[in-house]
């Protein structure tokens, strides 16, 4: 196979190499490594499989099965600048988590799943966050959105769309 | 009831509770110390057994009596898995105690770990809680200085290391060869058992897979005794030879329609309406429950009129629900349809169905389904009867199943069809008047949702 260029930088090489004397064998650092690269690149392309796999002594459709299953690392295109997480499970349904999820895709022009065009905010449905106590709530990046309302949800997504967002 | 103390839960709200020094002004790490100089591993286990501590992740096992399942004198590695994958709809009591007391869960970790004769131990924390990473990595941290983890520990000669892992949302790493399989870089398929964890876990080493809370009230036991932990709780059935107890304090995760939703320290068999009454201040608005979800999603349904239940292992079972499971009490008012309720609780198990068992696969999407085309007003009688064969047929006591995760997104359904069955058939009359009694076979609407 010929590469052109490789998508692990050495940093991200190192990061997942600190990694290995916690397991016993490195198919262990699957995911660890799956994550390096998506928090570098927000996107996991199918070339940084490849190159995973030939670093952890895998098959590429190994890494690539266990990638698949989690449905959590996009592998098309980079996830926006920041990417939400708006639950919809009962706690937050409850209290109206569905209506959030509406009105922040609204304001942001987007479908569920989507990302905005200039790449600054994708919004995802998810189950549920485990901060029911706060329902409705959204993860975005690392930050939890407590008890949301119409008007904070859209002051989110223009603050996101500003760069001003995690 | 007397003023309840909370123990699990003493330092929500203490500035600084996360920090090694707050844990330690606490009496926190002096048991430990303590044990690991004047008692042996066993010790430990019959401390636990003793306790009659039952797993907190949902299942209830007995945790003591789980650690002996593993095998005497193995000469290679045993593993120690921390599940806090948390994930059931409703529950956030792992979190509470992740980020305001990391320690009290270290030091847990550690007895158990000794307990156990483990050297290695991997905490498996979900994605969507990146503040308990950071809380928990922190107190790590320092317990590696002040030489609580590592190399001969308080010159004991007792070593260990604790590693964080990360999940990447996915609910089915929480069943517990789920997670061990996650942890080995697989798609997180649970295991057919036996062979148990105990005996042949992860990287095929025995292994002991316990929840967070489990490892606070193991330091909570060490640190208080079991005489402490059995005074609180609901004694074990002294007709039933086969009941262990219910014993010690148990956080309940209370929201949805409640006036102070939050997380609850009390002693196990307090009552739904208790805690929803007092905790909680009342179902909201003034308004009444409808029905109540007694431990997380998967345990089904109470009714108004059930909400007397003591919430310990035994009592939601004994009105039709699945269990405890993780004590997640989840209010639904009288103004919301049980139909959209069944909705969200199908949508939820079609999305994690991890898609390795057919029945489970198929059975939580065909329920979806089913009432995304009931929503849509083109529901039939004959679907409720469709609905509890499904319910009926999938999950691990049909036999169908690797895993409870079909059990659990079956025992809603069935607990809604049987305990609200007026509704759903008013409801399908009212939005399908010319089509309600059809039963023959139609297509299905198309999934707009699952995913």
């Amino acid at each position: 196979m010929i590469t052109t260029q490789r998508i692990l930088t050495p940093e991200m090489v190192a990061s997942i190499e600190a990694l290995a004397p916690r397991y016993p064998n490195r198919r262990a650092l699957t995911l660890p490594a799956l994550h390096i690269v998506n928090e570098e690149l927000r996107y996991v392309p199918y070339e940084a499989v490849v190159e995973v796999a030939q670093l952890l002594g895998l098959a590429p459709a190994e890494v690539q099965d266990t990638l698949s299953f989690y449905q959590f690392f996009p592998q098309d295109k980079p996830s926006g600048e920041t990417r939400a997480w708006v639950c919809r499970s009962i706690s937050c349904a409850l209290r109206g988590g569905e209506e959030i999820l509406d009105h922040i895709c609204h304001a942001a022009g987007i479908d569920p799943y989507g990302t905005t065009a200039d790449g600054t905010l994708t919004v995802e449905p998810a189950e549920c966050l485990g901060a029911c106590d706060f329902a409705p709530c959204m993860l975005a990046g690392k930050t939890l959105h407590k008890n949301l309302t119409k008007e904070s949800a859209e002051a989110f997504v223009r603050d996101a769309r500003a760069g001003k967002s995690s | 009831m007397t003023t309840f103390q909370p123990v699990l839960l003493e330092a929500v709200g203490v500035a600084g509770s996360h920090t090694l020094a707050s844990y330690r002004s606490r009496g926190g790490y002096a048991p430990l110390e303590r044990m690991l100089k004047e008692k042996q591993p066993t010790d430990v286990i019959e401390l636990v057994k003793a306790s009659g501590l039952r797993g907190r992740g949902g299942a209830g096992f007995p945790t003591g009596l789980k650690w002996t399942f593993l095998p005497k004198d193995h000469p290679g590695p045993i593993y120690l898995c921390i599940n806090a994958d948390e994930s059931e709809p409703g529950t956030f009591n792992n979190r509470i105690l992740m980020e305001d007391d990391p320690h009290q869960v270290i030091e847990g970790i550690i007895l158990s770990a000794y307990a156990t004769r483990a050297t290695t131990a991997y905490l498996y924390l979900r994605y969507e809680y990146p503040q308990s990473w950071d809380r928990l990595q922190g107190a790590i941290d320092e317990a590696y200085a002040a030489g609580l983890l590592g190399k001969n520990i308080q010159g004991s000669g007792f070593s260990l290391d604790l590693y964080l892992h990360r999940g990447a949302a996915a609910y089915i790493c929480g069943e517990e060869t789920g997670l061990i399989e996650s942890l080995e870089g697989k798609r997180a398929w649970p295991r057919i058992k036996p062979p148990f964890p105990a005996i042949e876990g992860l990287f095929r080493k025995p292994t002991v897979v316990n929840n967070i809370e489990t490892m606070a009230c193991v330091a909570q036991i060490a640190r208080r005794g079991v005489d402490w932990f059995r005074s609180i709780g609901v004694p074990s059935d002294p007709n039933n030879p086969r009941d262990p107890g219910s014993y010690g304090p148990k956080l309940y995760c209370l929201s949805g329609h409640v006036e102070r939703p939050g997380c609850y320290e009390a002693p196990l068999g307090i009552t739904a309406r208790q805690l929803i009454d007092g905790q909680g201040g009342g179902v909201w608005k003034g308004r009444k429950a409808k029905a109540v979800i007694p431990g997380g999603i998967s345990m089904g349904l109470l009714t108004e009129a059930e909400l007397d239940t003591p919430l310990d292992f035994a009592g939601p079972g004994k009105v039709g629900c699945l269990g405890l499971g993780t004590a997640a009490v989840v209010v639904i008012d009288e103004t919301v349809s049980i139909v959209d309720f069944l909705h969200n609780s199908c949508r939820f198990f079609a999305h994690e169905s991890c898609g390795q068992c057919t029945p489970c696969r198929e059975g939580t999407a065909w329920s979806l389904r089913m009432l995304e085309r009931i929503r849509a007003g083109k529901g039939r009688l004959k679907d409720l009867e469709l609905l509890a064969e499904i319910g009926n047929t999938m999950g691990m006591m049909p036999g169908s199943t690797i895993c409870g995760l079909a059990d659990g997104a079956a025992w809603p359904i069935k607990n809604a069809i049987k305990k609200f069955r007026g509704e759903f058939e008013d409801y399908i009359k009212r939005t399908n008047p010319s089509g309600w009694m059809v039963t023959d076979p139609v297509p299905a609407l198309p999934i707009v949702a699952a995913h």
